[in-house]
């Protein structure tokens, strides 16, 4: 079954949810181009403010409403500024980042090419018409009931990890 | 709604982060492209939480983004190193390793 | 403490497993045993220096107490082993179990647990950890007292003795863990000691190189130390366990893959290689005689560097099937161990470090333990351990002894002629040299003998019945006995005997120790002499029969669930006698080589000399050739050094050049003459015209393809990152059409 014709055989609400889906992908498709394309470092974080808005968006859609939030109060809050921060810090030349070589470009493109074919034969040829059915979102209690009991560990690890990276990037850029 | 359009979307997201990382020079702009790839993870871990209904998905798409917020402070502490230390961010003239 | 007792053996497994919750107290408790030095660790470190013996009187207090509760386990054990009889509680009540009565003390405790899996932490008590504990704690206690005088005026002395605490504390919790999860938590502890302790002296170049190299070395094996365990963890008992006992039990009745222990036991054996020194991972463990002479003596002699030896006893059962040790004739872990101990008794010949010769030696008698593994021969190679542990803790604490007092490790510039200085180490070392050479009675004589008979290769006069007749092992073994007395005795000559040669500069001569060194040499040189009586062979003619094999009676685990069904060897008095006379034509030829024909030179002469000047290595191109070989240790620093880290740059189109002039020229010439004979136009055709063309064009292309390579290694990380990611995505393509086409 075609994958086209997969897609155009749902019912009204899901109707819905695909035209959602298909206007929020192209925009941050186009919005992930800019940012690897443009040559201003600002315009650049910006742009990739509307794609992590569209992930946050991707996220409502796929009923996952606390990741959905945490995404924008972490990436959009504090992750984007943290960018301008480096941006501001570096003084890396606000104006262009064109000197980027030509055969570089090519050699990236290919690459990128060659990733997306492979992945995209293996998701088509694997997951043909596996339909998603989201009836309403997964409530924050779940979540937080499944952190804190079956995966506590690996919180654990992760609080662990913040701490480490805390003090690493302090280490890391004080000038001494 | 299939699964596959979220896959894809995601293999799009990774394939252009990809991109990124090879063939820009900035290493600010380096840090946003493995943005980019970290988000297109996340969005087939929530993907496939859905499909199967499991709560675990999400659990470490939220691990994920406590991991690349550390990734980025660290990230951004190694260039600003590098800019102290050779007053360019320009990763095409970091070659050290060079045989 | 609380202790929630792990379930053990599900009903549905036929054979009962051998393993009780509860005996005797100090059995149960043993846990205590590392905790006393882990909290000494801890003491040392926040008030260590504020003490009036800066910290030292905490590490040797607290390792004593851990002394007398491992004495107390023991003895615990001694009466478990024979009188404990295991109950089953049934439906029909409790009932005790018929048959063997080896039967582990297992008490443990959950951990963590995680995504449905739990971790539990315990302990495992059995003849094995109740050995290791007392051996282990005892080479401590006297390493300890020996430090205080040995490093009594360096600046760090505190840190010292916290590390000291902090290695005896991981390696009494490596050796009673009761999963392999704790197990690696253990090995990378001693492992991070060992670095920490190695580079002690860290201001000196060399020592933090030799520290790092150590670390680095061991990291290589701690790859297949990862993914051998979690082989196991997937594949044995139904997998999704790390209890030891469950792994060995499932690999026993049967359950698990063939295909899955090979790879396991292949991997545990790159990080045994790594962790004991086996032959082409052993490099590190020479340079790490550039820590403190206690710590080679307690970590890289008698402790960590057995862990591997350890890891391979405690999970034979993995090795057993995987390597198939039952009724094979050769095999990898026993071909690696006859390697390691012939190569390194031979390294040990041409060094010059007194340090240098016991750390080849100690390389060597690894071997030897490995070997015994490797051929089914479990008893004697644990208990080669156990002896190993005591003679050579002495052979280096008496080196030790020797250069605190000429302030050197040089054999040859400061040694020479101390026994008149320094008698009582003399004595003490002399006995250590006999026990590690293996001659009757000492020690090592006993379970090197073991070990021999244990490889079944002796079947001239009986003496077979081992796991697999081993000829080729018994004759390397042979020939390391020869290599060991030969070695020790040029060592004891080059620093006893012939006349002093050090002294420059200094004020005073050389002068005796004093007694914090000289007390734990004679408790070592003491156990050195005795420790081989410990596992008298059996039919032995002069003791009482119930005197024999006790060793072998309380430790080895025959008849518990956990361990395989092995076959013992024999003893034989031929073979005893035959490695005897062995051992001892390889000391005769090296002192009448030193003690005899240098001497008498030396005295015409009125030099002090140590060698012949016109010796075997001049006289003879091979041996000169074989000697610098040796020196240079095989050239296998070189080769991980320039080779494999320099063979990526470019020298590939040199070497490619090499060969062609060396090789393919040869071939060339060969062809060459016999073509005259077949006539001048024949010569001339294929000579000049096919095979000059193929040797030009291969230099030719293997020139270029060397200058195409270098050209990848750009130094550009994106580079890197593109080929990385490009090559991803060609094996992912790869699998795709291998799995979904």
């Amino acid at each position: 079954m075609s994958f086209l014709a997969a897609l155009s055989a749902d019912a009204d609400i899901v109707v819905a949810q695909n035209v959602f889906f298909a206007f929020i992908a192209i925009a941050m498709i186009y919005a992930a181009l800019r940012v690897v394309t443009t040559s201003n470092v600002v315009h650049a974080a910006l742009w990739l403010v509307l794609v992590l808005a569209g992930v946050a968006a991707q996220f409502i859609l796929l009923g996952s409403e606390f990741v959905a939030v945490t995404q924008v109060l972490v990436y959009i809050g504090a992750v984007v500024v943290l960018f301008l921060f480096g941006v501001m810090l570096t003084r890396a030349s606000l104006g262009d980042d064109e000197s980027v070589a030509k055969e570089k470009r090519g050699m990236a493109a290919f690459v990128g090419l060659l990733l997306f074919a492979v992945m995209a034969t293996a998701l088509i040829d694997t997951f043909e018409d596996n339909r998603l059915v989201v009836e309403q979102p997964q409530s924050v209690s779940t979540v937080s009931d499944a952190i804190f009991s079956k995966h506590i560990v690996a919180f654990e690890a992760v609080s662990v990890l913040l701490l480490a990276a805390l003090i690493g990037a302090i280490v890391v850029a004080r000038k001494d | 709604m299939l699964l596959n359009q979220f896959l894809l979307l995601s293999a799009v997201l990774f394939c252009i982060g990809v991109y990124g990382v090879l063939a820009r020079k900035n290493g600010v702009l380096v840090l946003m492209s493995i943005e980019l790839i970290l988000n297109a993870v996340n969005i087939n871990l929530v993907a496939f939480g859905a499909l199967t209904a499991d709560v675990g998905g999400e659990v470490f798409a939220l691990f994920t983004i406590a991991v690349a917020a550390a990734e980025v402070g660290i990230g951004l502490a190694i260039v600003l190193l590098i800019y102290r230390n050779r007053r360019s961010i320009d990763l095409s003239e970091a070659d050290l390793l060079k045989g | 403490m609380p202790t929630v007792f792990a379930t053990l053996a599900p009903s549905s497994v036929p054979t009962s497993s051998t393993v009780t919750q509860s005996a005797n107290w100090f059995l149960e408790n043993a846990w205590l045993v590392p905790l006393l030095p882990a909290l000494s660790f801890v003491c040392i470190l926040f008030f260590g220096k504020r003490l009036r013996y800066k910290g030292a009187e905490l590490g040797i207090a607290a390792v004593a107490l851990s002394l007398i509760l491992a004495a107390c386990a023991g003895v615990a054990w001694l009466d478990h082993r024979d009188n404990f009889v295991l109950h089953n509680t049934t439906d029909a009540g409790v009932e005790a179990v018929a048959g063997e009565s080896y039967v582990a003390v297992q008490n443990s405790t959950q951990w963590l647990q995680s995504g449905g899996i739990e971790f539990s932490a315990g302990i495992l008590v059995d003849g094995l950890s109740v050995m290791m504990l007392v051996m282990v704690s005892l080479v401590s206690l006297l390493v300890h007292v020996y430090s205080t005088d040995y490093v009594s005026d360096d600046k760090r002395y505190t840190h010292f003795f916290a590390f000291l605490s902090l290695f005896t504390a991981a390696m009494l919790f490596f050796v009673l863990s009761d999963n392999i999860l704790q197990m690696i938590v253990g090995w990378e502890l001693v492992g991070v000691c060992s670095f920490v302790l190695i580079g002690h002296w860290w201001e000196q170049k060399p020592n933090s190189d030799a520290a790092l190299k150590a670390f680095l070395t061991n990291r290589v094996g701690d790859v297949g130390l990862l993914i051998g365990v979690i082989t196991l963890f997937f594949a044995a008992g139904g997998g999704k366990t790390f209890d030891t006992i469950k792994i060995n039990e499932a690999i026993v009745q049967g359950g698990v893959s063939h295909s899955a222990l090979v790879v396991a036991s292949l991997c545990l054996m790159a990080a045994v290689m790594s962790k004991s020194g086996q032959f082409i991972l052993h490099t590190w463990l020479p340079d790490a005689m550039a820590g403190p002479t206690p710590v080679s003596a307690l970590i890289h002699a008698a402790t960590m560097v057995v862990a591997g030896v350890f890891m391979i006893a405690r999970l034979y059962p993995v090795f057993f099937e995987g390597m198939q040790i039952g009724g094979s004739s050769i095999n990898v872990m026993a071909t690696i161990g006859a390697v390691t101990l012939v190569f390194g008794g031979l390294l040990a010949f041409v060094q010059n470090d007194i340090k240098k010769v016991l750390a080849y030696s100690t390389v060597s008698q690894l071997g030897y333990m490995v070997m015994a593994l490797g051929v089914g021969a479990w008893t004697a190679a644990v208990f080669h351990l156990f002896t190993h542990a005591f003679f050579k803790a002495n052979l280096f604490l008496g080196s030790g002894s020797v250069a605190h007092a000429v302030h050197s490790f040089d054999m040859k510039k400061d040694m020479g002629g101390l026994r008149k200085f320094m008698p009582k180490t003399y004595v003490t070392f002399i006995i250590g040299s006999l026990a590690l050479a293996g001659l009757f009675p000492l020690a090592g004589f006993w379970s090197k003998d073991e070990i021999l008979a244990g490889t079944g290769g002796w079947g001239l006069f009986g003496g077979t019945g081992g796991n697999g007749t081993y000829t080729f092992h018994l004759l390397m073994g042979m020939f390391g006995a020869a290599l060991t007395a030969a070695y020790m005795t040029r060592c004891v000559y080059l620093t006893f005997h012939g006349t002093y040669r050090g002294g420059h500069g200094q004020h005073h001569e050389p002068h005796e120790s004093g007694p914090r060194i000289l007390v734990p040499l004679y408790i070592l040189s003491g156990l050195a002499i005795v420790a081989g009586l410990a596992n008298l062979p059996p039919g032995f003619q002069l003791v009482n029969n119930s005197w024999t094999e006790r060793f072998g009676h309380f430790i080895e685990p025959v008849g518990s669930s956990y361990f395989p069904k092995i076959a013992h060897a024999t003893p034989s008095w031929s073979l005893a006698v035959v490695a005897s006379v062995v051992a001892l034509f390889g000391a005769v030829a090296a002192f009448y080589y030193y003690f005899v024909k240098v001497d008498r030179l030396a005295k015409t002469t009125q030099q002090s000399l140590t060698e012949l000047p016109e010796g075997l290595t001049e006289s003879n191109a091979l041996a000169g050739a074989g000697h610098k070989t040796l020196v240079n240790k095989y050239y296998l620093d070189h080769i991980y050094e320039r080779g494999i880290v320099a063979a990526t740059k470019g020298p590939l189109a040199r070497a490619a050049y090499w060969v062609n002039q060396h090789m393919i020229d040869n071939a060339v010439n060969t062809t060459g003459e016999t073509a005259v004979k077949m006539g001048r136009s024949m010569y001339d055709l294929v000579d000049q015209g096919v095979i000059d063309a193929f040797v030009d064009g291969s230099g030719r292309v293997s020139d270029a393809t060397g200058e195409e390579l270098r050209q990848i290694n750009s130094g550009k990380v994106q580079n890197y990152a593109a080929i990385l990611f490009a090559m991803a995505a060609v094996l992912a393509g790869a699998f795709i059409i291998i799995f979904a086409f």
